[in-house]
């Protein structure tokens, strides 16, 4: 009784997620088949697979052959990847003063913290461009790379600091005694205990940042520091649009965030395991 | 090497006071144990020696010198924690190394000293493992290793086998008691499990709420408490507590008797009573009777004793077992 309840049971979890599964990547494989098709097939049927009569790679030709495509992918690299150190490494930091120390205000300061999750970073477009005008910023990578630490710490504290709360405090008590500095007991005995966490951290602050339109487009819309999303923007023009070639950047743009997404997303998986064998 | 001072340590948090005026002197290579139910202060006590806690204000000197505004690494303590607080990414070899290491003690040295430690605690065979592949008792061992190679001048253990079953308790409680006696050090422990008071200690702090009850050897609490409390802590079964009043006794409130210290009688005795209840333990007997002259009390018989429950017996308190405390629940001359 009990084993036929739970097949059915998981029977349902699993058609449900298939369900899901199929619905969330059903726009990226029609962004991905369009993409080798020539601009009829496109249009005539967009629902087919590309034929060896449809098969075209002039979208690729085009975007690849544009040449500022490889300067848009490396700032996009650049501005995800420092984003997401800094946000790491100063969530983490902020996160274990609150959790570990007692001090005035201490409570006051998490929820300073964390009502950057709720009000969106946005908001402040305006005063964040003068900001960035007064201080020489504008069309540099380093504009944006500050903007998304601040956009990435609320959550990044909000998370991390539950997470340490959870580390034992005999741990970090046994490191005292023996001679570590509070620095070495943050990096090396809290850190690689919620490596789980800050994967799921990098994960949340990292898709954000490398769909972003916004701050690009305002902060930073120059051909040198254009990003991926930006620089697809260039074949959307007001009357014709090069749908072959924004496809294929946008095909090409999945790439770089799906190789990050699994470097992180093992690193969940092993320290969920890890957790369970101890 | 290795002597304590405790003067009149006080430690509040915002306005609860835990710790209320601690004053104690440990000489060196003593086995000093605090003991007390939770919540008396013993582990917060630990932790302001080992200077992992400031107290509010008082003193605390190892081996005469204020350390106070010492940093714990640099205290020459070493501390042996209930959760083992291994540290998880390192080998057994570089937990019981990392302290020497730290205080940037030359290579050759530190094998040699963790060598030596792993050798002491039978641990020769785990050194290359990482704790996670460890058995609960060989974590604690290599915990202990990590305090040994230290060489401090004070071993401090905060409740070490509480995590471990019944039986490594005992063998570990041994290995504790071995080592005090081949390495002569000071060692002061916390506990709330009086067997382990009993059985390991030259000296035995009794704290409740903040404050030191007694201090004293294992037999001094157990023959001479000073007051009710000890005496109910001291011992198990518990001190049966009966009201002066009832046995005639003007001058003393209560009156304590151990457990071990009543006979039993079929025929006759000082006190007339019915079984209400009987614990067969094989080497004791546990016999609870009520009876109308001194209400419920327990006596501990040894060996194996035909008492039923609702038999009426006599019981009879040993000449000069009797303990008297006063109205202010201290003893009395």
């Amino acid at each position: 009784m009990q084993a036929r309840h739970s097949i059915f049971r998981t029977g349902f979890v699993h058609l449900a997620l298939i369900a899901y599964t199929l619905i969330s990547l059903f726009p990226v494989f029609l962004t991905i088949i369009n993409s080798f098709k020539d601009r009829n097939a496109i249009f005539r049927a967009p629902l087919t697979v590309p034929t060896p009569q449809t098969f075209s790679l002039i979208g690729y030709q085009t975007v690849l052959g544009q040449g500022d495509f490889a300067t848009y992918f490396q700032n996009s690299f650049i501005v995800t990847i420092v984003a997401i150190a800094l946000v790491l490494l100063f969530g983490a930091m902020a996160a274990f003063a609150l959790s570990e120390y007692r001090f005035r205000g201490n409570t006051l300061m998490g929820l300073y913290l964390a009502i950057g999750i709720m009000i969106p970073i946005r908001l402040g477009t305006v005063a964040i461009l003068q900001g960035m005008v007064a201080a020489n910023l504008v069309n540099t990578l380093t504009a944006l790379i500050l903007v998304y630490t601040a956009q990435g710490l609320p959550l990044a504290v909000f998370i991390l600091s539950e997470f340490m709360r959870t580390v034992s405090d005999d741990l970090k008590n046994a490191g005292r005694i023996d001679g570590l500095s509070e620095y070495s007991i943050f990096f090396r005995l809290v850190l690689p205990l919620i490596r789980p966490a800050m994967a799921t951290v990098a994960v949340f602050t990292m898709i954000p940042i490398w769909n972003d339109l916004w701050f690009p487009l305002i902060l930073a819309p120059a051909e040198t520091t254009k990003t991926v999303t930006l620089g697809s923007q260039i074949f959307i023009g007001q009357f014709v649009t090069n749908w072959n070639a924004v496809l294929a950047a946008l095909s090409l743009a999945i790439l770089p965030v799906l190789v990050l997404y699994v470097i992180f997303s093992r690193q969940l998986i092993r320290g969920i395991t890890a957790g369970a064998v101890k | 090497m290795g002597s304590l001072q405790l003067k009149s340590i006080r430690k509040a948090y915002g306005s609860h006071e835990v710790l209320k005026g601690i004053d104690l002197e440990v000489k060196d290579g003593e086995f000093v144990i605090f003991v007390g139910p939770s919540g008396c202060g013993k582990s917060t006590l630990l932790r302001t020696i080992a200077g992992l806690e400031d107290a509010t204000s008082g003193s605390v000197q190892i081996d005469g010198v204020e350390v106070g505004h010492v940093a714990p690494a640099k205290r020459g303590i070493a501390m042996v924690f209930q959760s083992y607080a291994l540290y998880p990414h390192l080998t057994v070899k570089d937990n019981m190394g990392l302290g020497l290491k730290q205080a940037g003690k030359p290579k050759v040295e530190i094998e040699d000293k963790v060598g030596k430690a792993a050798n002491m605690l039978s641990l020769d065979p785990y050194l290359a493992r990482r704790p996670a592949e460890l058995s609960g008792g060989q974590r604690q061992r290599v915990a202990i290793g990590r305090a040994i190679v230290r060489e401090p001048k004070l071993f401090l253990f905060d409740e070490p086998l509480s995590n471990l079953d019944a039986a490594l308790r005992v063998n570990t409680r041994l290995e504790i008691a071995r080592l005090h006696r081949s390495l002569k050090a000071t060692m002061i422990y916390v506990t709330h499990d009086q067997v382990e008071a009993m059985t390991l200690a030259d000296k035995i702090v009794v704290l409740n709420a903040g404050q030191i009850e007694q201090i004293g050897s294992p037999m001094d609490l157990y023959n001479r408490p000073a007051n009710v409390f000890v005496a109910g802590f001291i011992g198990s079964p518990q001190m049966n507590f009966i009201d002066g009043a009832r046995l005639g006794d003007t001058r003393a409130k209560t009156i304590g008797i151990r457990p071990e210290h009543i006979g039993l009688s079929r025929e006759n005795g000082d006190w007339k009573g019915k079984v209400v209840h009987v614990e067969h333990l094989g080497a004791d007997t546990i016999v609870y009777i009520e009876s109308d002259q001194v209400g419920l009390i327990t006596v501990r018989l040894f060996g194996e004793h035909r008492y039923a429950p609702d038999d009426i017996v006599h019981a009879t308190p040993m000449v000069g077992s009797m303990h008297r405390f006063g109205a202010d629940d201290r003893i009395l001359a």
